[in-house]
């Protein structure tokens, strides 16, 4: 029985990684078939004309992850920082909760919320509509990742601060924000990775654009976009350039999520 | 802290000012249908007058909505607004300009059979209909003496979006089975009796390429482009023409001698030896009075290219270009156009 | 020492309303009452945003729920062209694929947490736990993609065959497509798979080891050591464990939209084709042709925050309680 169980455990940790192995696989040697200088630096181009690149999706994406941190950021490390520094009302209670609440909204539920509040009202898909609606889904993310870090900062220092006469405001910005500054910007690289992944809420803020987005107030290509409206096509060319969207896609993924997770780990060991 | 307000101030002047330099950019979207040669057009056009026309294949009835919506700034459509639709635009009323005619072709993938397997209109709807289910039925078999039919079952595969593509197909197939204009209807969006979705004529013949039996509806540039079979369908006067640049011609022959006015007009199941019976116009849709002049101007240039230089490219997409009588009409049309 | 800590503490509890030694504490008060209010500001945007969505979601669904009432939910017609709308056969896809989904990222996930904490040497213990974890990483697009290419062409190759003969009807009748709700539950099953893992771990680490060597102590075996010590005290845990990685299966759009086959109908047969809440928004969303039509897309996205909202107050309740009873048990 003991034996058995073991290698059911076993066997499940086998099975789950086949997928994994497979999915890596095939990320690999399909996208590495278009992998070359026209998929990062030309426009998309109509089928059966040579060389269309995935160029304008890849800073769209690098575009709504930066609208969405300039939405995200501010809000979430702000209110994390209330929620470590004056967290022990019945209202931080409160906002801990709907902070749960938030994180686990269906993403094409923050596309549709987006869609009614700015793209109906500017009568226009728009990076800035696809930027907003991603940044709803930061500000939990990185609420709860400052607020544990903060709180991570000892005692002695913002004791150390105040007793030098520097007013609480300040200790918490200069001080102890400081302090955890690493640990924030972790939160804030994760919950970036987070939304480049997502594509369900930019299908009607951002949109598509087979050009240049002339700024915020276009709409945008993005990776994620891109790569379903190409694979779901019947165009081979399209289909090549899906898999390698997802493979870059998936390299940016890992990389900055990788880095992240290491960092973190360490400011928990060393903070401790 | 002025220092840098001041700077900041002076480079979005300076992005503002540079950002009128840029090209002029409108946003279109709609008909799968059209996509294949939409795409070329535009991408022809940008690349002599540098403008820029963003289209996104998401359906006619998605391209019709976000007109209405003012989220676009054109739209295309190959199942024409109806009136209670066109309520809703300001002016009531939206201005159809045909594009092109394509052809919607029966696309499958049936190992061992080849391209032209003929089928005719009742032996059509009811494998649509779900109740033909098997490649080697004897319905298909006695249209075809002579091909080899494996034991294979049918899967369908229709559309999961709105779509004038399925617009054109279902309103052929209400033409020719009673059946099925009884159980089912017309329309851009219908209860399909079986089968599985996909996203835009793109995602049904990726769907058909994928799965070993499948059977779908496709705009004639995707079967071509992908060399998939495609089936020939029987007309009304009992031939089974080819899909092609001629037969949808001849198909449109006897509609263009009663085009109303403002082009809204089917021409499946038409009459005519060589006509082919599944096919129909894509219109490019816009207000009568666009607000924006710049982006006004822009249009109607397009349009009016569209009618001379777009027409002849459409050929080699396999689209029919339009005949010389109809485009003098749209040409009078666009003029009227107020920007 | 410690008064002169409590006292600081006690300073820094009173926050700008008590006076820390030093001039100009006035001018202090006004900083840190702004500052404290900008910060409240901030954070009550966060009930702000999700109470907005929710009352956004619930308003536009008044169109269809006032024509059709709370029928509307269990309701099978989706006819835009007649205006008929039921959220009932979105309802069924979204359910069938997140239980598809749990029955085996569940086992195997706590089948997997416990091989890394329990069984496993230390040294491979991270690795095993990143390499499943790096699933959580991959976006859902590409989960879609190779769902689409791979996931359902062999399933409709191998395991479907076999499924047919056995057990066969009524929930396994051919011919499918690999285009089906069970493809859509096996996808989503590998995308949950890491949160059921991660949350099982966290758990199985909580358990104190004490618990472990006195089972051992008693002379069970290792097996018996893990039933008793381990899983039996952590099974409120994992029950949140589930319950969570079935919040994330209910909201999956990509992923199942590009393999779930479109089509709303319900059926017992899981090689049939279906579509979910999520799919379903993101198919038809930017072309409801009229406003009950959106209405009716909105009311299905708040029947879905809505039953994800549900399952996240259980599972954050049940994870707290057993965090609560670790601690009341292991405290010494």
């Amino acid at each position: 029985m003991d034996v058995l169980m073991r290698a059911l455990c076993w066997t499940a940790m086998a099975l789950a990684l086949i997928p994994l192995l497979s999915l890596l696989y095939l990320v690999v040697s399909k996208g590495l078939h278009r992998f070359d200088l026209d998929f990062f630096i030309h426009l998309p181009r109509p089928v059966g004309v040579p060389g269309g690149g995935m160029a304008n999706a890849i800073v769209g994406t690098l575009t709504l992850v930066l609208i969405a941190s300039l939405v995200g950021m501010p809000i979430g490390v702000a209110a994390g920082l209330y929620l470590s520094e004056y967290g022990e009302s019945r209202f931080a209670g409160t906002v801990r909760f709907w902070a749960d609440v938030l994180s686990g909204v269906p993403s094409i539920v923050t596309g549709i919320f987006a869609y009614e509040i700015i793209v109906k009202p500017m009568h226009g898909f728009s990076a800035l509509a696809g930027g907003f609606a991603l940044g709803t889904m930061m500000v939990p993310i990185i609420a709860r990742i400052t607020e544990e870090v903060v709180r991570l900062v000892p005692t002695s220092l913002r004791e150390a601060a105040l007793a030098l006469g520097i007013p609480r405001w300040k200790s918490i910005l200069y001080v102890v924000l400081r302090t955890a500054i690493s640990g924030v910007a972790t939160g804030l690289l994760l919950a970036a990775t987070r939304v480049a992944s997502e594509t369900a809420p930019l299908l009607f803020t951002s949109f598509n654009n087979q050009y240049w987005a002339r700024g915020p107030l276009q709409p945008t290509a993005s990776m994620t976009v891109q790569i379903f409206t190409y694979a779901i096509s019947p165009y081979d060319d399209w289909r090549d350039m899906a898999w390698t969207g997802a493979l870059v896609l998936l390299l940016i993924v890992l990389l900055v999520s990788l880095a992240s997770r290491m960092t973190l780990t360490k400011n928990r060991a060393t903070n401790l | 802290m002025t220092n840098i307000l001041k700077k900041a101030g002076a480079l979005a002047l300076m992005l503002g000012l540079a950002s009128q330099s840029w090209a002029l950019s409108l946003n279109g979207a709609g008909s799968t249908f059209i996509y294949p040669l939409a795409s070329k057009w535009f991408y022809s056009y940008n690349q002599s007058t540098g403008i820029e026309f963003n289209y996104q294949s998401i359906g006619s009835g998605a391209g019709i909505q976000q007109l209405l919506s003012g989220t676009v700034d054109f739209g295309a459509t190959d199942a024409f607004m109806s009136a209670e639709q066109m309520q809703a635009a300001p002016d009531h009323m939206v201005i159809h300009i045909p594009a092109t005619m394509g052809a919607v072709a029966v696309a499958y993938n049936v190992p061992g059979v080849d391209s032209g397997l003929k089928l005719n209109a009742e032996t059509l709807a009811g494998i649509f209909l779900g109740e033909i289910t098997n490649w080697n039925s004897g319905q298909i078999a006695a249209l075809n003496p002579g091909k080899t039919l494996p034991d294979l079952a049918i899967t369908i595969v229709h559309r999961a979006d709105g779509s004038g593509t399925t617009a054109i197909f279902t309103d052929y197939l209400t033409k020719v089975s009673t059946k099925w204009a009884g159980t089912v209807g017309k329309g851009t969006a219908v209860k399909w009796p079986a089968g599985v979705g996909g996203k835009g004529n793109e995602a049904v013949a990726g769907v058909v390429r994928q799965i070993s039996g499948a059977i779908g509806y496709v705009e004639l540039a995707y079967v071509l482009q992908n060399k998939m079979s495609y089936a020939l369908i029987q007309n009304r006067a009992g031939n089974y023409p080819e899909p092609s640049i001629e037969s949808v011609t001849k198909a449109a022959e006897g509609a263009l001698k009663k085009m109303p006015d403002d082009f809204r007009v089917s021409f499946t199941n038409a009459a005519g030896q060589d006509s082919y019976p599944i096919c129909g116009f894509t219109w490019i849709l816009v207000y009568p009075h666009i607000n924006d002049s710049a982006k006004g101007k822009a249009m109607v240039d397009f349009l009016n290219w569209a009618m001379d230089e777009g027409q002849k490219s459409a050929s080699s997409l396999n689209y029919a270009p339009l005949p010389d009588s109809l485009v003098a009409k749209i040409k009078e049309k666009i003029a009227t156009i107020k920007y | 020492m410690e008064s002169t800590q409590s006292t600081s503490a006690a300073a820094l509890q009173a926050g700008p309303g008590g006076p820390p030694p030093g001039p100009a504490h006035s001018r202090q008060g006004t900083g840190d009452r702004i500052f404290k209010l900008a910060l409240t500001a901030a954070a009550a945007l966060v009930p702000l945003l999700a109470a907005g969505m929710l009352l956004m979601l619930f308003t536009s669904s008044f169109a269809v729920l006032g024509k059709t009432g709370l029928f509307f939910f269990i309701r099978q017609e989706w006819d835009p062209v007649r205006e008929e709308f039921g959220a009932l056969a979105f309802a069924y896809g979204t359910l069938v694929t997140s239980a598809i989904a749990l029955l085996v990222a569940g086992p195997a996930g706590v089948g997997i947490a416990l091989a890394i904490t329990e069984f496993s040497p230390p040294k491979a213990r991270e690795w095993a736990a990143w390499m499943v974890e790096t699933l959580a990483a991959v976006p859902s697009v590409i989960f879609g993609l190779w769902g689409m290419f791979v996931m359902a062409p062999f399933l409709h190759t191998w395991v479907e065959p076999v499924l047919e003969k056995f057990p066969g009807r009524p929930f396994f009748v051919g011919p499918g497509t690999g285009l089906c709700l069970f493809t859509s539950g096996l996808v989503v099953a590998i995308m949950i798979l890491p949160t059921v893992m991660a949350v099982c771990r966290e758990v199985f680490n909580a358990v104190p080891i004490s618990l472990r060597e006195s089972a051992l102590a008693l002379g069970s075996t290792r097996w018996e050591a893990v039933r008793l010590a381990v899983l039996a005290p952590s099974m409120p845990g994992i029950i949140g464990a589930l319950i969570l990685g079935m919040g994330r299966a209910l909201g999956e759009t990509m992923a199942v939209t590009m393999v779930i086959g479109n089509r709303p109908e319900i059926s017992a047969n899981l090689l049939g084709a279906s579509d979910s809440l999520a799919s379903a928004i993101a198919n038809q969303f930017t072309e409801a042709t009229s406003d009950m039509h959106l209405s009716a897309l909105a009311a299905l996205g708040f029947l879905l925050f809505g039953i994800t909202m549900v399952l996240n107050i259980i599972a954050r309740l049940l994870v707290w309680a057993v965090a609560r009873r670790m601690q009341s048990v292991g405290g010494r």
